[in-house]
C-alpha cells in the first residue's frame, strides 16, 4: 500500500508517496529527500543528532513515523539560512566554537532554535543546559554551545526590540 | 523492524473497531513504541494512529472542579500550560524532570501511562523476560538489577514502571478514562498498572482494544498547590529515568498538616502511593522527625530484588527531602533543574 503525504519542508510544499509505513521522518529526510543535515546518531531518541522542527517544535525525527505526519511543516538545518546569510544561531555557534567534529551540530542548532522559541530558559545558563540535555556532544563542546545559545537569544531579542521600537 | 499495517481512523469508534484484532497497538507519538519496535521487543502487526482523532487534546476544568487532560496532550504543553501548572505544580515538575525537551514535545499523556518498563532485559529480545514472553524466565533476577523494584515485585518479574508523571497522579487520586469495545469505563490510576505476581505480561488494566482517552484529577487535587514537590534521584542530572523519586503534597494550617499525600516512583511496577505514610502525617507538625517516620513507614515492606538494597534507603531519603521541601513551600517558579536534589536554589537545604 502507498501512503501519500503532504509535507511542507523548509518552506516548499511536497506530495510524497511512501511505500512503507516503517520509514521514520529521519530516514525520509536523509535517504529519500537527500536532506542529510539531520544525523542518525543513536536512532533511539537518546542523542538528539536527528532533531528537526515539526510545526515549529523540536522533536527527535528518528522516533517519529513519517506516515503519521501528513500535513505538517518541517524545518531542517538546510532551511535555516537565508541564501548566504546564516541564521543567528548558526552564526553564534561559529563565533563561540559551539562544536568540534560537527556531527551533532545540526541537531544542536535545531534544538537551540526550538529552545529559544519555547521561551522558557531565559538567560540562566543552567536552564539552557537543562533545556539542551537531549543533545549529546561527544567532543564536549557544551560550554561553547551554551554561550552560543545565550548570544543568539540576545540577538533575537535585539531584533525584536528594533522592530517594535 | 517487522512490517506492519498502518491505519488512520477518523473517530474513536473506528479506532476501537480497528484495534479489536490481536497484534494491534495504538500509535500516539510513538517515542517509546518505535524504540521497542526497532529493537524487536515489540512486534505489532498493525498500528492504529490516534494522533488525528478529534477531542483528545483538551486540558479542561470541569464544572465540579475536576481537571480533565486529554490523552493526546503533549507532555510539554501540559507542563507549560500556565493555569494547569499553577494548580498542579508538582505534576508540571514531574513532567519536566523526565526525558528531554524533544521527547516532551512529542510524547503524550496517554503514552506516558502506556510506556513500558526500561528493564534492559525486557528491551532485549535475546534475553529471557516473563513480561515480554510469558514463561520464558527472568534474566534480570541474576543480572544487572541495581535499578529494579523494591516493592510489589514477584519471582517472575522485578521491573519498574519508569514514569515520573504517574507518581504525582497516583498521589492525587487521578482517574483514567477508557473507551473500548464494551463502552466507556474508569479506573483509578493507582490500579491502572498491575503488579507482576504470576502474570507480569499483564501490564495494565486495559482489555484488548481499549484506549485511554483522558486522565482526570479529582476536585480535591487542586488544594495542595502551596506545599508540594517532586524529587527524583537519577544517575545524571538530566535526561535519565528515576532510580527513586517521591511526590509529596501537604495541606498546612497553623503549622499543622491537615492532609498529606505521598507517592514513590521507580520502586515498583506501578507508582507507589503510601496511605500509611499519609495517615501518619495527618495532624502532625512540620517536623523532620515526622517526615522521617512517614518515609520509613512508606518503605516498611520494601525488600531488595537483587543488588539494589541501596534503593530502599535512597527512597526513604528522597521522601524525606520531598516532604521537607513541600513543607518549605512550592517555589514560585519551577527550579532550573526540575525534581533535582542537586539544584542550587535552596541554600542549606539544597544538598542536605
Amino acid at each position: 500500500m502507498t501512503y501519500v503525504l503532504n509535507l511542507t519542508i523548509n518552506g516548499a510544499a511536497q506530495a510524497i508517496a511512501l511505500d512503507d509505513p516503517r520509514v521514520t521522518l529521519l530516514d525520509l529526510l536523509r535517504e529519500r529527500l537527500h536532506l542529510t543535515g539531520a544525523k542518525k546518531g543513536c536512532d533511539r531518541g537518546q542523542c538528539g543528532a536527528c532533531t528537526v522542527l515539526v510545526d515549529g517544535r523540536r522533536i527527535n525525527s528518528c522516533l517519529t513515523l513519517a506516515v503519521s505526519l501528513d500535513g505538517v511543516e518541517i524545518t531542517t538545518i538546510e532551511g535555516l539560512a537565508e541564501g548566504e546569510t546564516l541564521h543567528p544561531v548558526q552564526q553564534a555557534f561559529i563565533e563561540h566554537d559551539g562544536f568540534q567534529c560537527g556531527f551533532c551540530t545540526p541537531g544542536q542548532i535545531m534544538s537551540a532554535v526550538g529552545l529559544i522559541g519555547e521561551g522558557q530558559a531565559g538567560t540562566d545558563p543552567e536552564r539552557i543546559r537543562e533545556g539542551m540535555s537531549g543533545n549529546i556532544c561527544r567532543c564536549g563542546a557544551y560550554h561553547g554551545i551554551v554561550e552560543a545559545v545565550l548570544d543568539a537569544q540576545a540577538t533575537f531579542q535585539d531584533g525584536v526590540k528594533r522592530k517594535t521600537a | 523492524m517487522k512490517s506492519f499495517d498502518y491505519i488512520r481512523p477518523a473517530s474513536i469508534a473506528e479506532a476501537i473497531a480497528a484495534a479489536a484484532e490481536p497484534g494491534t497497538a495504538y500509535l500516539a507519538a510513538g517515542t517509546n513504541l518505535l524504540d521497542l519496535m526497532k529493537g524487536g521487543a515489540s512486534r505489532p502487526d498493525r498500528l492504529v494512529d490516534i494522533t488525528r482523532l478529534p477531542g483528545l487534546d483538551g486540558v479542561d476544568r470541569l464544572d465540579d472542579g475536576a481537571m480533565r487532560i486529554g490523552t493526546m496532550v503533549r507532555n510539554a504543553d501540559l507542563a507549560h500550560d500556565p493555569a494547569f501548572a499553577r494548580a498542579y505544580p508538582v505534576v508540571a515538575e514531574a513532567l519536566l524532570s523526565g526525558a528531554s525537551a524533544q521527547l516532551r514535545n512529542a510524547a503524550t499523556v496517554g503514552g506516558n501511562l502506556m510506556q513500558k518498563t526500561r528493564c534492559s532485559y525486557f528491551a532485549d529480545p535475546a534475553a529471557a523476560c516473563n513480561r515480554r514472553s510469558p514463561g520464558a524466565g527472568c534474566d534480570a533476577r541474576q543480572g544487572e538489577n541495581r535499578s529494579h523494584a523494591i516493592l510489589g515485585w514477584s519471582e517472575n518479574c522485578i521491573a519498574t514502571h519508569p514514569s515520573d508523571f504517574c507518581v504525582p497522579l497516583a498521589a492525587l487520586g487521578a482517574v483514567v478514562e477508557i473507551a473500548g469495545p464494551a463502552g466507556s469505563r474508569e479506573v483509578a490510576l493507582e490500579d491502572f498498572h498491575l503488579l507482576p505476581d504470576e502474570t507480569p505480561e499483564r501490564e495494565t488494566a486495559l482489555e484488548r482494544g481499549e484506549l485511554v482517552t483522558a486522565i482526570r484529577l479529582p476536585p480535591d487535587a487542586a488544594g495542595f498547590a502551596a506545599h508540594s514537590r517532586y524529587m527524583k534521584l537519577r544517575e545524571r542530572t538530566s535526561f535519565a529515568f528515576a532510580l527513586v523519586s517521591a511526590a509529596a503534597f501537604l495541606k498546612v494550617e497553623d503549622g499543622i498538616i491537615t492532609e498529606a499525600r505521598l507517592a514513590l516512583g521507580g520502586v515498583a511496577a506501578r507508582p507507589w502511593r503510601s496511605k500509611v505514610a499519609e495517615e501518619l502525617l495527618k495532624g502532625a507538625a512540620l517536623e523532620r522527625r515526622t517526615f522521617a517516620e512517614a518515609a520509613t513507614a512508606a518503605l516498611a515492606e520494601a525488600r531488595p530484588s537483587g543488588d539494589n538494597a541501596v534503593k530502599i534507603e535512597l527512597a526513604r531519603r528522597i521522601s524525606i527531602r520531598a516532604l521537607l521541601l513541600a513543607a518549605a513551600g512550592t517555589p514560585s517558579r519551577l527550579p532550573a533543574l526540575p525534581g533535582s536534589p542537586l539544584s542550587s536554589q535552596y541554600g542549606d537545604l539544597a544538598n542536605a
